[in-house]
């Protein structure tokens, strides 16, 4: 028995990828939880609190998924990977989705052969400089040595840049976000670059943030976003659409509080109805439950929600909501409709 | 001749002093002082030179210490008890203590259950490393495994039980055979061995319920907890099959020798840290999804290879040294290949090997820390991962190091400690 599974796993994994990557919704419900791979640790994105839970805005995706598919926000089995684990994480099976503030990029998306199913942060890349070193733009950079994280496309996007502005810099590789900041603190180095996000986290820690300022250019495009493996087209629309879901809600005025109203009976706005499955049959069509999207919104709110709640101006990393607001308030968020 | 001795001295004293106190330069803390901090004033020069050293390093951080705040929810709160003043932030220690020695996922109310492995641990230790104590004990030290693996992961007892039956029946097919040819014996006990776990794993229902503790997945292991297990289980096991290696590298038949000599130089030619990987990321895509091996056995077999091919070549120079009327002796008075080993080469030879043994096995158990890499999360990967990046202690270094140090520091020097006993206690030379 076991043999002539080993042997079919290996006929199938072997012959057509794709046969084995369709079922994972069946996978899924079977096993009854969601493996979803998340950082070992990003501050306001994904970390574990002092009892073990996962808490953070990526962690909020997974647990919507999960809600969507499996009616439960807490059946989730949270895979912690590094940066340099969690493709082949995601390539091998041992995750059905990886919601690890990874950037969309050309590359990851057709060479890997993942599926970015959207994206949930708008994210650029940018600096961060004491302030005593009197520096106002990134140009004024030259000869400065640069704090940059290995394994990453800040990395790439760091070299891109200097060298199209003809300007000269010594990197100082580090493993961790952690890392950096103490590299940074200890003058190892004069800037520290990652994403404009993450720094602000960072400086919001410090004993002395006002010390230390962000420049003004953002110097690349990072969409961080949530994946799934190609090949199985029916598990990325359902966490394509979960998202779209969560970002609709907000776009609705449908939230966590009234959302148990709102999916009670039919109301007068049909995108709603629809939404929360209580007219036509987009739950169907996906494969899953009626009121998916009702679960997944009441999960952890919606992407309004969710981002205050973990990143947003009143947590200690203060970010605002920039690129990352509806694109009625002049950002980028923007939900194909539900119809 | 004493007349004019009589004349010629004026005095002479005809009772005995009374004994003086030497003089104070030649005695107590001053001989002391002066004899090795003071000796000459190149010496003098240096003492004050490193008294001032001391003093610039304790000023800032005893003070440092002293003042830490040791209960508060996060580093913002800690900085606001400080008020400015420079002060250790030991909240975080006090809060994340069981994170920090168990992981954040084994279950809280569970924790006794890997306490009282460690517990016993040192009871099942004892008689392995003090020989004085009743050879009766070392009945729980064979069982000592099984038990600890049924306290730690959890489960029902039956397994354990088979597990230990294949060993036990494996033994006992083994004493049978062995005396017709070791080969026999060898691969009768393995198979039986086999046998056995094979039909106890076909027997034993699913979930069987007998004495089931509640299981915890490899996963969820984690904390100092996790470098304590992966660096006794890797240090026990990797002591044997290094020995093999050993013997097998000096063996005079060219398929043993050829396969350990490939074995010891690969696995010393690749860094820890790629083996980690190799287990970690590589096997998985050689097994289908969710059959594969326990992500913690795929680690301790790489750890343990790794340490092996260290151990068999300090226990080869220890066998190098030994003069070689000793293998000589052996054979003139008769004994085959294996008695000579056990009773007359390899006791010269683990005495003379102890330093070099007990030197990687300490780097063995620092090294363990490596598992963070790979996300698993050991005390270092703790530390690392999910204790600085959560919003409440996002920057707090140096006291989680320094906790993670103690623990280690605290281990280590107990290894060497005991280590340094040993060399003692076997030394026969008469020095």
């Amino acid at each position: 028995m076991k043999k002539s599974l080993f042997l079919g796993a290996l006929t199938v994994a072997g012959l057509a990828a794709s046969a084995a990557a369709a079922a994972t919704l069946d996978e899924v419900k079977a096993r009854g939880k969601l493996n979803c791979g998340v950082t070992t640790g990003l501050v306001g994105f994904a970390a574990p609190d002092a009892n073990g839970n996962w808490e953070g805005f990526d962690v909020g995706v997974c647990r919507a998924v999960a809600a969507a598919v499996l009616g439960d926000p807490t059946a989730v089995e949270f895979v912690p990977t590094t940066g340099k684990t969690r493709f082949t994480a995601l390539a091998s099976g041992e995750i059905d989705l990886l919601a690890r503030n990874t950037t969309w990029t050309f590359s990851r998306d057709v060479d890997l052969k993942f599926t970015f199913v959207g994206v949930n942060y708008y994210d650029g890349q940018g600096f961060m400089v004491p302030k005593e070193l009197g520096v106002s733009s990134a140009t004024e950079l030259d000869g400065a040595t640069v704090c940059i994280q290995t394994g990453t496309t800040t990395e790439l996007n760091l070299a891109d840049y200097f060298r199209s502005n003809n300007i000269s810099y010594e990197p100082v590789p580090i493993e961790t976000n952690a890392e950096a900041q103490q590299q940074y603190l200890a003058g190892a180095c004069d800037v520290y670059t990652t994403d404009a996000s993450g720094l602000a986290a960072t400086r919001a820690t410090f004993e002395a943030p006002d010390e230390h300022v962000l420049l003004p250019e953002i110097v690349s495009k990072e969409p961080l976003g949530p994946l799934v493996r190609h090949g199985d087209n029916e598990w990325g629309d359902i966490v394509r659409w979960t998202l779209n879901a969560l970002i609709t809600a907000e776009e609705l005025g449908v939230t966590s509080a009234n959302i148990a109203d709102m999916a009670s009976a039919a109301g007068n706005n049909p995108e709603i109805n629809r939404l929360l499955g209580t007219e036509g049959t987009l739950g169907e069509m996906l494969g899953v439950s009626a009121d998916w999207a009702k679960n997944a919104i009441a999960a952890g709110g919606n992407y309004g929600e969710l981002f205050e709640k973990n990143i947003g101006e009143a947590t200690p990393i203060g970010l605002a909501r920039g690129l990352n607001a509806q694109w009625t308030d002049g950002g980028l968020l923007y939900s194909p409709p539900f119809r | 001749m004493s007349d004019i001795h009589a004349h010629s001295v004026a005095f002479v004293r005809d009772t005995q002093l009374p004994p003086a106190p030497p003089p104070v330069a030649e005695t107590g803390v001053v001989k002391w002082l002066r004899e090795n901090l003071f000796a000459n004033w190149a010496n003098g020069l240096l003492t004050i030179a490193a008294l001032y050293v001391i003093y610039l390093v304790a000023s800032a951080t005893v003070p440092w210490i002293v003042r830490g705040v040791w209960n508060t929810d996060s580093l913002a709160q800690c900085r606001e008890v400080l008020d400015g003043v420079s002060g250790a932030c030991f909240s975080v220690i006090s809060e994340r203590w069981n994170q920090l020695l168990f992981g954040f996922k084994y279950p809280s109310e569970l924790y006794w259950r890997p306490s009282l492995a460690f517990a016993m641990l040192f009871v099942a230790a004892a008689p392995v490393l003090f020989f004085d104590l009743p050879r009766k004990l070392l009945i729980f030290t064979g069982l000592y495994p099984f038990i600890a693996f049924w306290l730690i992961w959890g489960g029902s007892i039956l397994t354990p039980i088979v597990a230990l039956a294949g060993f036990i029946i494996g033994y006992f097919v083994y004493e049978r055979l062995v005396t017709g040819s070791f080969a026999a014996g060898f691969f009768g006990g393995v198979a039986t061995a086999f046998a056995i776990w094979f039909i106890g794993g076909w027997i034993i229902p699913d979930g069987a319920g007998l004495l089931a503790l509640e299981q915890v997945p490899s996963r969820d292991l984690g904390g100092f907890m996790l470098n304590m297990m992966l660096g006794v289980v890797c240090v026990s096991l990797s002591l044997p099959l290094g020995i093999a290696l050993a013997l097998g590298r000096q063996s005079n038949l060219p398929l043993i020798k050829g396969v350990c000599v490939v074995f010891i130089e690969f696995v010393r030619g690749v860094p820890l840290i790629t083996l980690l990987f190799v287990a970690n990321v590589m096997l998985s895509y050689f097994f289908p999804p969710g059959s594969g091996v326990d992500l913690f056995l795929r680690v301790v077999i790489m750890i343990t290879m790794f340490s092996a091919a260290y151990i068999a070549e300090v226990i080869r120079g220890g066998l190098a040294a030994l003069p070689k009327g000793q293998y000589e002796a052996a054979d003139s008075l008769g004994l085959d290949y294996p008695q000579a080993m056990r009773l007359i080469i390899l006791p010269q030879a683990l005495k003379i090997s102890i330093p070099g043994i007990v030197n990687i096995a300490v780097g063995l158990f620092k090294d363990t820390t490596l598992v963070s890499v790979i996300s698993m999360f050991d005390i270092v990967g703790m530390i690392r991962g999910p204790i600085l990046a959560s919003t409440e202690w996002n920057g707090v270094y140096w006291e989680l190091f320094m906790a993670a140090s103690v623990l280690f520091f605290v281990v280590c020097y107990g290894i060497s400690q005991y280590s340094q006993w040993l060399e003692r206690r076997l030394a026969t030379d008469h020095r």
